[in-house]
């Protein structure tokens, strides 16, 4: 049984454009990336955005189990997002997969599977599983940005990176990464994402009711909030392979 | 062919090394490895704790829920256990229901809370019979490299010695009003822990890693709590001498206060 009931606000934006949380139309929430997380898994990030702590495990290319399931000429590239029991910020969340963490499962396997050379591990599996352990909107796009960068750090060869932002309309405005409240009574929502290199997008979905106008400011919106992201997810990947190249250094000095 | 041979190898070299009081990761057999909590808010729960024990992590959430009590205890409060063993936490976990390994788990951390009489839940009732809260704690499993028991344990008291429940008002037709900004403390009348240690060769060793699990002949976990008493024993795999299980029994309840230092 329920103990809260959450409350529409008055206004989530005001006539100037100043959103519920203060933010401007075109602006990110605040976006942490930290790559290898995670001892046993082959590929590891955890996101922090916004409100949203998200974990990110990557294992393959490996044995593809059940055997029937397997691609002779490509990988089975298989993703599975949960949201943990206490990641709501309402009522517990029942384990397991229902009917939205299925299509979201499927969605970000979509995002990513271009990216991915499969073609070189024919009969192979690599699983992506995307844990949602605090939700705040905007969770797949935060997954599928944490996927990719994980997958980078598996050392499974990729084209580019994947990177994910989600746009919204409220009222009459666009805005740029959706918060809680925008998510929740906002007028529409737009999650995106982009191959950077060549600007394809492979993640589309939408809800609400957008003018072509509408659609084509959202679009080059998120385009424009994905630059920004990629730029993190390169600084995280980044950031790993210094430390371990300062680790190194100190391991030869010490031997030396 | 090969694997099972280097996996006999590593456990003669594993046995030749506890037998002279080493292990391999440079720990005394009665040592824990490094434990760390970590302080950043993870996840929406009413109280939560994120423990680090060596490279094992887990993730404890409490969520607080409203609802009719069982029928054979109308003035008490209810208190679920759940624990995933997520695919993400291990190249063997597979997705899926709880199997016999989780549900084992969450059984043993539930047995020590429970024994040890840590919540008092006659104080989480709202109306008796009829409206008590439900605490749900629920342990996810993150990375396992060994002694997923007493890394579950830290967390789940942890978690609920850091929880706050929302005041519940009830009026006579039934209405329920809450304010989110008005809540009381959980009480924990104790904070036990549990103490698991695997039998190599002949000895007892502290808080296995994932390579000493594997090789290990026997298991066994205790709980134990503040006042020097037993709350909860569980036998895992192998077989132990009765002069091993009561060593089993002082080895853990020594290590009580290292362990209850990092519930703060």
């Amino acid at each position: 049984m329920p103990i809260f009931v959450e409350k529409k606000p008055d206004k989530l934006i005001s006539e100037d454009g100043t959103r519920i949380d203060g933010r401007k139309p075109d602006e990110l929430r605040p976006i942490e990336i930290e790559v290898g997380v995670l001892e046993r898994a082959d590929g590891s990030a955890y996101v922090k955005w916004g409100g949203n702590r998200i974990l990110v495990a990557v294992y393959g290319p490996r044995a593809a189990h059940p055997r029937h399931q397997a691609i002779p000429h490509e990988a089975l590239v298989r993703c599975r997002y949960d949201m943990a029991p206490f990641s709501p910020s309402t009522d517990r969340k029942k384990p397991g997969p229902d009917r939205r963490s299925i299509e979201l499962s499927t969605v970000i396997e979509e995002a990513l599977k271009p990216v991915i050379f499969k073609e070189m591990f024919g009969g192979t599996a690599i699983d992506i599983f995307v844990e949602v352990l605090r939700s705040d909107a905007g969770t797949r796009v935060a997954g599928i940005t944490g996927a990719s960068v994980a997958l980078a750090d598996a050392g499974i060869p990729i084209r580019g990176l994947v990177t994910g932002c989600s746009v919204g309309k409220v009222g009459d405005f666009i805005v740029l990464d959706p918060g809680h409240e925008e998510d929740m009574w906002g007028d529409g929502d737009m999650p995106v994402a982009f191959f950077m290199e060549t600007g394809e997008v492979t993640l589309l979905q939408a809800d609400g009711q957008y003018t072509y106008d509408e659609f084509q400011r959202a679009l080059k919106l998120a385009y424009e909030g994905c630059k920004q992201v990629y730029e993190l997810q390169k600084k995280a990947i980044i950031e790993k392979y210094e430390k371990l190249k300062l680790e190194g250094e100190i391991d030869e000095q010490e031997n030396s | 062919m090969s694997k099972k041979i280097v996996e006999l190898l590593l456990k003669d070299h594993i046995n030749a090394l506890v037998e002279r009081g080493i292990r391999r990761d440079g720990r005394g057999l009665h040592d824990y490895r490094d434990i760390e909590i970590i302080s950043e808010t993870a996840t929406h729960g009413d109280g939560e704790c994120w423990v680090k024990l060596g490279k094992t992590q887990v993730v404890t959430g409490i969520k607080v829920d409203i609802g009719p009590p069982y029928p054979d205890t109308p003035d008490k409060g209810v208190f679920v256990v759940n624990v995933e063993l997520l695919p993400l936490a291990s190249p063997t976990f597979e997705p899926g229901p709880p199997g016999p390994e989780s549900i084992e788990i969450a059984r043993v951390v539930d047995r020590a809370i429970r024994s040890a009489e840590a919540i008092d839940l006659e104080k989480l009732v709202i109306k008796p019979g009829e409206l008590v809260y439900i605490l749900f704690v629920d342990i996810y499993a993150l990375d396992y490299d060994g002694n997923l028991f007493d890394a579950a344990t830290l967390s789940a008291v942890g978690a609920l010695s850091k929880t706050t429940i929302p005041v519940v008002h009830l009026d006579e037709e039934g209405n329920i009003t809450a304010d989110p900004n008005e809540r009381f403390k959980l009480e924990l009348k104790s904070k036990p822990a549990t103490v698991t240690m695997v039998k190599i060769g002949k000895k007892l060793v502290v808080d296995p890693n994932l390579e000493e699990e594997q090789v290990a002949d026997g298991r066994i976990t205790f709980g134990v709590k503040e006042d020097g008493k037993i709350c909860a024993i569980q036998k895992g795999p192998g077989s132990l001498s009765i002069e091993l299980v009561e060593e089993a029994a002082r080895i853990a309840l020594s290590k009580y206060e290292f362990l209850s230092a990092y519930y703060g």
